[in-house]
C-alpha cells in the first residue's frame, strides 16, 4: 500500500523563507524556551547574594558572573526572560492589534468618527510616555497586567496611524469599491480587503515597536515602576549593574547580549518573513 | 542627404529578472533616420518600443542593459561612449518628450525655470537669452499667453498645454533629435488634436529628426514620415508611412490595421420584455459635503435615459465630463441625490446600504484598471468564489467547478486560479475582472472604460468576449468608453456627455452623420483617422473648440 504521504512543511505550502529568517526564528523560539522552563534550569535563586565578592567574575561557579549585591547572573537573566520577553511580547501584540484594527475601522468608517478617533489619540501621544507610566502605577500599583496594559496603551497610537494611513490608501482601491458595491459587510472588508494589503508594512513596525517597548520596560523598572525587586527585568538588570562596566564586570555585558540577541533576532525574521506574507502586493 | 543621422545597427537589450533568468527584451534591431525625418516606433505593450527609444539616448530603463549592436547619433557612438559623456549629449543632441507631462515637472518649481534648465545645466546660453528663447518656442507650439504662461506652475494649466510644454523643453536646447514617448494617450482627442497640431508644426520648421513612439496607428499616421513595426522586440515591418497603411506586407500590421475597421454591431433579437432594463429619470449626483440635501461639487445634471433589455448603451465625453460618476451613481456607489432609478420597472434606492442583496447582485460594475480592481492578496480562486458564496451560498466542489466554468467562460484555462493578480497579464486581468462581475449572475453589466488600459487586439478580443457572452447569458451592457470606436463596435445607442449632462442621445450605427449639437461633431471629428492627410484637411471651427474646452 503506497500511501503518498506528503508533509505539509512550510516549503511545500510556499511559506519557505531564507536563513537570516531562520536564525531569527530559532533565536526567538529559544527564548521562549527559556521563558517557560526558567524556574527549573535556573542554577540560583535569582533574588539569593550567592557570591561573597560583588561584580564577580565568570567562573564556574558562576557561569555569567555576579552583580552588584553578589546575585547570579545567569539565574537573573534566565528569570528575567519571562519579563522580557513576557511583557513586551504580550505588550507590543496588544498594541499592534488594538491599533490597527481601530487604524482600519477609522479609514473605512471615516467621516467624523475618524476625525474624533484620531485626534483623542493624537492628543493621548502627546502625553510623555514615563510620565503616563508613572501616574498610572500611583494610581492603581504595579503588577504585571496593568505594566502590559499602560505599555499598550503608549505604543497604540503610534501603531494605529501607521496602520490608518496605509489602510486609507487601500480603501479608495477598486477592489474594495468592488466589494462595497457587492454589498458586503464591514468585517469582511476590513479582514479579507484591507488587512492582508496592510499586513507587510504592520509587520515591520510590529518589530520596530517590540525593540522600543523593551527599552521604556527597562526605564519603568529603573523608576521602581516596573517588575518589583528582587525580579528584574533584561533592561533592569543592566541599569542596576551600569557601574560595573568601569570594573569590566560581565553583569553588564550579558543582561546587554540577551537584549540585543532578542530584538535583532525579532527584526531578522520579520524583515525575512516569506515574501508570501511580507509582500502580497508584489 | 546620404549619412543617415542615427544609425541602430543589430540593438540587443536584455534584462535579468528577479529570478536570475535573462530575457532578451530587443533582439536585434537594425534601422536608420534620416536628418529632419519622424520615424515611428508602433507596437503594443512589451514590443520594447520605448527601450528602443531610450536607448537612443544610450539610456536602458534600470535592470536592463544594451548588450549588443551599435548606435550611432551624428559622429557619435552611443554604446561606445562613457555615461558623463551621454549625459552631456542628452538634451542638446537628443532629448525625450515624455509620456505623461504631468508626471515629467516637478510640481513645485516654475514652468519656466524647468523649461530652461537644460540650458543650465549644459551652460548654452545666458537665462535672459533662454527665456526669450523658450516665449518664442512658446508662440510656436501654440500655448495661450507665451509670455506668461513660463511664470506658473505646473497644475496651473492644462493637460494638453503641459504636454506641449514638456515639448518645449525638449526643443529648447536645439537637439537633433527629439524622442516622443506616447505623448498624446493621456489626452482627450480634442486636444489630442491641438497637441499634434503644435508637434508637427514645430517639427516641420525644424531641421529635427524625431523619433515618436506610439501605439496608435492613426496618431503616427498623421506625424510619422516612416512607420517601424514592432512585436517582441523584433521588427515586423519597416516602410514609408503611406505604404504601412496602405499596402501592409507583414500580417502582424494588416492585424494591426484591422483593430481599426469598425465591426458593424448587429443588435441583439429584441426580446418581448415591455420593461427596460434600467430607467434614469433626471438623475442628479454629485462630491463633497452635503448641505440642505445638495452636495458641494454637483458633477450629473438631470440625466435621463432607458436601456432596453439586451441592448447597448455608450456613454462618451471627455476627461471630467462624468461618464464615471453615472456608472458610480447607477450602482451606488456614489448615491445619487435628486432623481429616479428604476431596475426592471422596479424604484431602485440611490445607496448600496438601502439596496437588497438580489438588487446588488442584477447590477455589476467592471471597473477600468484590473490591477487595481483586483485584490492582489488574493488568488483568481478566492476572488472568484466570493460572490459565488455571498449572493448563491455556493462553497466546496460545486463552487470549484464554478470557478473553473466562469474561468472557461471568460476564455481562461481553469489552473489559473491558483495564481495571484500579479501573475496575470493586463488582459488576462481584465477577463478575470469581467468573470468576478459574471459570477453574481446579473442582468446588467456597467463597463467603465474596461478596453482603455489594454492594447488595440487585446482590446479587440475583450470586445469580441463581451458579446458573445450577451448572446449567451441576455446581459444589457452600459460601456463608458472615451474612444468611439469600440462604443461603435459595441453599443445600440450612445449618450454623449458634457459637463455631467447628456448633450444628445444618437444610434451608435449612425453616430457620424446624425449628429446634431455641435459638441458631438466636434468631439467624432476628432478622432484620428488612418489617413495621413486627416490632420491638414480638418477644419475646426476655433470659437467652438474654445467653447467647449471649458478652460
Amino acid at each position: 500500500m503506497s500511501l503518498a504521504l506528503r508533509l505539509p512543511t512550510p516549503a511545500r505550502l510556499g511559506y519557505s523563507f531564507n536563513w537570516v529568517g531562520r536564525i531569527g526564528l530559532a533565536v526567538i523560539l529559544f527564548w521562549a524556551v527559556i521563558a517557560i522552563i526558567g524556574p527549573w534550569i535556573a542554577p540560583y535563586p535569582p533574588g539569593d547574594m550567592v557570591d561573597f565578592d560583588y561584580f564577580g567574575p565568570m567562573s564556574s561557579q558562576f557561569w555569567m558572573g555576579s552583580d552588584y549585591l553578589g546575585r547570579d547572573i545567569l539565574s537573573r537573566i534566565i528569570m528575567g526572560t519571562r519579563y522580557t520577553v513576557g511583557i513586551a511580547l504580550a505588550a507590543v501584540m496588544l498594541a499592534c492589534a488594538g491599533g490597527v484594527l481601530l487604524g482600519m475601522i477609522a479609514a473605512v468608517v471615516g467621516g467624523w468618527f475618524d476625525t474624533l478617533l484620531s485626534r483623542f489619540l493624537d492628543a493621548f501621544n502627546g502625553i510623555p510616555h514615563l510620565l503616563f507610566g508613572l501616574v498610572v502605577v500611583a494610581a492603581v500599583g504595579s503588577s504585571i497586567p496593568i505594566l502590559i496594559v499602560t505599555l499598550a496603551a503608549m505604543y497604540l497610537p503610534g501603531s494605529y496611524r501607521f496602520a490608518r494611513a496605509l489602510a486609507v490608501n487601500v480603501n479608495t482601491m477598486d477592489f474594495v469599491t468592488v466589494a462595497r458595491a457587492r454589498g458586503e459587510g464591514f468585517g469582511h472588508i476590513i479582514l479579507r480587503e484591507i488587512f492582508p494589503n496592510i499586513l507587510g508594512p504592520v509587520l515591520a513596525d510590529l518589530g520596530l515597536r517590540f525593540v522600543f517597548i523593551v527599552l521604556v520596560l527597562s526605564g519603568l523598572s529603573f523608576l521602581g515602576l516596573g517588575v518589583q525587586p528582587p525580579n528584574a527585568d533584561w533592561g533592569a538588570l543592566v541599569r542596576e549593574n551600569i557601574e560595573g562596566l568601569s570594573l569590566g564586570a560581565p553583569a553588564v555585558i550579558f543582561p546587554s547580549i540577551a537584549i540585543a540577541s532578542l530584538t535583532i533576532s525579532v527584526n531578522m525574521f520579520i524583515d525575512n518573513l516569506p515574501t508570501r506574507i511580507r509582500d502580497r502586493s508584489e | 542627404m546620404d549619412q543617415p543621422l542615427v544609425s541602430v545597427r543589430d540593438l540587443k537589450i536584455g534584462a535579468r529578472t528577479d529570478s536570475g533568468r535573462e530575457v532578451e527584451i530587443i533582439k536585434g534591431v537594425s534601422f536608420d533616420i534620416a536628418p529632419g525625418e519622424i520615424v515611428a516606433l508602433i507596437g503594443e505593450s512589451g514590443s520594447g518600443k520605448t527601450t528602443i527609444a531610450l536607448s537612443l539616448m544610450g539610456h536602458a530603463r534600470p535592470g536592463c542593459a544594451i548588450q549588443g549592436g551599435s548606435i550611432r547619433v551624428g559622429r557619435r557612438d552611443v554604446t561606445a561612449m562613457p555615461e558623463r559623456q551621454r549625459a552631456a549629449m542628452r538634451g542638446t543632441e537628443v532629448s525625450y518628450v515624455p509620456q505623461s507631462a504631468a508626471a515629467a515637472f516637478n510640481p513645485a518649481k516654475r514652468i519656466m525655470d524647468q523649461v530652461v534648465e537644460i540650458t543650465a545645466i549644459h551652460q548654452l546660453m545666458p537665462r535672459e537669452q533662454a527665456e526669450a528663447k523658450a516665449r518664442q518656442l512658446f508662440r510656436a507650439l501654440a500655448l495661450p499667453d507665451p509670455d506668461t504662461i513660463g511664470s506658473r506652475y505646473p497644475h496651473q494649466v492644462s493637460g494638453g498645454q503641459l504636454q506641449r510644454l514638456s515639448a518645449a523643453m525638449a526643443l529648447i536646447g536645439d537637439p537633433a533629435l527629439v524622442i516622443f514617448d506616447e505623448p498624446t494617450t493621456a489626452l482627450d482627442v480634442t486636444t489630442q488634436i491641438e497637441v499634434l497640431r503644435a508637434f508637427k508644426s514645430v517639427m516641420d520648421k525644424g531641421a529635427m529628426a524625431g523619433v515618436y513612439v506610439s501605439h496608435d496607428l492613426a496618431v503616427v499616421a498623421q506625424i510619422a514620415d516612416r512607420i517601424i513595426v514592432l512585436k517582441n522586440g523584433v521588427v515586423q515591418e519597416e516602410g514609408p508611412t503611406e505604404q504601412i497603411l496602405h499596402a501592409p506586407k507583414h500580417p502582424y500590421t494588416r492585424q494591426l490595421l484591422d483593430a481599426f475597421e469598425p465591426v458593424p454591431h448587429v443588435p441583439m433579437a429584441r426580446p418581448d420584455a415591455a420593461e427596460p432594463i434600467l430607467a434614469v429619470q433626471d438623475l442628479c449626483a454629485g462630491y463633497g459635503v452635503i448641505r440642505g440635501g445638495v452636495p458641494a461639487a454637483k458633477i450629473l445634471q438631470d440625466v435621463s435615459f432607458r436601456l432596453e433589455r439586451g441592448r447597448n448603451l455608450g456613454v462618451i465625453g471627455e476627461s471630467g465630463s462624468g461618464k464615471s460618476t453615472l456608472a458610480r451613481a447607477i450602482a451606488g456607489i456614489l448615491p445619487a441625490y435628486r432623481g429616479n432609478l428604476l431596475l426592471d420597472g422596479k424604484e431602485l434606492a440611490p445607496s448600496l446600504q438601502q439596496r437588497s442583496k438580489d438588487e446588488l447582485r442584477r447590477v455589476q460594475i467592471v471597473f477600468q484598471l484590473a490591477d487595481t480592481a483586483l485584490n492582489p492578496a488574493q488568488s483568481i480562486e478566492t476572488i472568484l468564489a466570493r460572490p459565488l458564496t455571498f449572493y448563491h451560498g455556493m462553497t466546496g466542489a460545486a463552487r470549484n467547478a464554478r470557478v473553473i466554468e466562469l474561468l472557461d467562460m471568460v476564455r481562461l484555462p481553469g489552473h489559473l486560479r491558483h495564481r495571484l493578480p500579479s501573475e496575470l497579464s493586463g488582459g488576462q486581468k481584465q477577463r478575470v475582472n469581467l468573470a468576478r462581475a459574471l459570477a453574481a449572475e446579473p442582468e446588467l453589466i456597467l463597463c467603465d472604460e474596461i478596453t482603455s488600459a489594454l492594447d488595440t487586439v487585446v482590446a479587440a478580443a475583450i470586445l469580441d468576449l463581451l458579446k458573445e457572452l450577451q448572446r449567451e447569458l441576455n446581459l444589457s451592457y452600459m460601456f463608458i468608453s472615451h474612444d468611439l470606436s469600440t462604443v461603435e463596435a459595441i453599443c445600440d445607442e450612445v449618450l454623449v456627455m458634457l459637463k455631467g449632462r447628456v448633450v444628445e442621445a444618437l444610434p451608435a450605427a449612425r453616430m457620424s452623420t446624425e449628429a446634431a449639437h455641435p459638441y458631438s461633431r466636434l468631439l467624432i471629428g476628432s478622432i484620428p483617422q488612418l489617413d495621413t492627410g486627416w490632420l491638414k484637411g480638418l477644419e475646426q471651427d476655433p470659437a467652438l473648440m474654445a467653447q467647449f474646452a471649458g478652460r
